[in-house]
């Protein structure tokens, strides 16, 4: 779906985390986007709607935008958006006190 | 006189074809199969549409806009340009992948065990470094709890000599060694900030290697509710090596796909990933023909996400170290349009 150049990343989570199939996981995905299921294969669409969530983007990883959440900071956000836990998200809180 | 068309063989190989040689390779591969898992054949609409993808000279051939599906990776970070941690970012930023995997290059649970520390630190490195999912991978590898490798007496060598109670025993004892050992490195990767963790090749070994691996998610499913575990499959039937092993009262030996989809789902796994290997003497429509017929009823029967395993020398790639993308695209366009796959 190409993973975080669109939401691979976010649908690939659903399926990993509540064992949904793939329509399934699209639907959930677009639902808490609020985009069509179409939309999340679209790396046009998606850089908008990343943005706006704080989902992370390739430009944020690679350091041109260091102000925006990026890696451990979106996964912060994907956590809360996506309504499950995220294994190092939930261990990052747990040993820095949080 | 009818065109011929570039397609290829099961070993990678270019060759030409006719449409009509084609069809007749597509009607020989599902009659194949269904007469060996005593599955229906594909219908005439499903082999006019492999026909239509299959009968094709483009380079290089997709699924419609908006149809895609998730791509889990086994082998991802291979060391093909720097630390393995490195190569995860580029799998995650220059090839688009859905979740990435971190493995070692000695493919196997137990192996990984006497290095869990370092590899958890690698996880640890990369859930800091990346944003898609990361999942720990290994084999099952029942094998190498035998001797010489491992302590259990070899049951390959038993068999032969007649010893069959003495080679059952054997692959119990090896058997419940492998759970503790997944079951240790998984303790240890999720500990690390592990999304996932991936048995793959599972029943490499026969049926004791597949208990093994649906034993261990079990115990895992019980102690982490939210963890990805994805259990891949090393061919499309379950070898019955010790052939009276059970998992919820069926027997695992002689399982096909849709057996084997069941068993994982009960076991509380995320993905079942079933696997086909390839004829090197077919060409690559007879091979396709054959994987989807095999893996059709279990799509029927599935309840969690199926990731066909899609490469080198498995779901109709041919078996060559640099899998040819025109081979690649045409089979994985055509799990997805038959057999509604969610992800390879």
């Amino acid at each position: 779906m190409g993973g975080m150049r669109a939401a691979g990343d976010l649908v690939a989570r659903m399926q990993m985390t509540r064992r949904m199939r793939l329509k399934e996981a699209k639907e959930y995905v677009a639902g808490k986007l609020g985009c069509s299921t179409r939309e999340l294969s679209d790396p046009v669409a998606m850089e908008t709607l990343r943005q706006e969530n704080g989902l992370g983007l390739l430009t944020m990883t690679s350091s041109t935008h260091p102000g925006e959440p990026g890696m451990m900071e979106a996964k912060f956000n994907i956590s809360r958006l996506l309504d499950i836990p995220i294994n190092c998200v939930e261990r990052f809180k747990e040993r820095a006190g949080l | 006189m009818e065109p011929r068309i570039p397609t290829r063989m099961g070993d990678g190989s270019l060759v030409e074809m006719t449409r009509s040689e084609m069809r007749a390779d597509l009607e020989a591969g599902t009659q194949l199969a269904a007469r060996k898992a005593k599955v229906p054949e594909l219908t005439q609409d499903e082999l006019d549409h492999l026909l239509d993808i299959y009968a094709s000279a483009a380079r290089f051939t997709a699924v419609d806009i908006g149809e895609e599906v998730v791509l889990s990776n086994d082998g991802t970070g291979t060391k093909h340009i720097g630390n393995r941690v490195q190569d995860l970012q580029s799998f995650e930023t220059l090839l688009g992948v859905d979740m990435v995997e971190l493995w070692q290059a000695d493919y196997s649970y137990k192996a990984v065990k006497t290095n869990v520390a370092h590899e958890g630190q690698s996880m640890k490195i990369a859930q800091a470094l990346l944003t898609n999912p990361v999942q720990y991978g290994a084999m099952p590898d029942l094998g190498r709890y035998s001797k010489p490798d491992g302590p259990i007496p070899n049951w390959s060598e038993l068999l032969p000599m007649g010893k069959i109670e003495e080679a059952r025993d054997a692959q119990v004892e090896a058997c419940e060694m492998l759970v503790e050992d997944i079951d240790f490195v998984a303790d240890a990767m999720i500990e690390a900030g592990a999304d996932g963790i991936d048995m793959d090749t599972t029943g490499a070994a026969g049926d004791a290697d597949f208990l093994a691996g649906l034993t261990a998610c079990r115990q895992l499913r019980e102690k982490y509710p939210w963890l990805g575990i994805e259990i891949g499959m090393a061919s499309e039937f379950v070898l019955g090596m010790h052939g009276q092993l059970t998992f919820d009262g069926e027997r695992l030996a002689g399982m096909w796909p849709k057996d084997q989809v069941r068993m994982v789902q009960q076991a509380g796994a995320s993905i079942y990933g079933p696997a086909v290997n390839i004829n090197t003497g077919k060409s690559t429509a007879w091979n396709i023909a054959r994987a989807i017929t095999f893996i059709k009823p279990a799509m029927e029967v599935a309840e969690i996400p199926v990731h066909v395993n899609v490469g080198m020398g498995v779901g109709g790639v041919p078996t060559c170290l640099f899998p040819p993308a025109d081979a690649t695209s045409r089979a994985s366009k055509a799990f997805v349009e038959i057999l509604k796959i969610d992800g390879y």
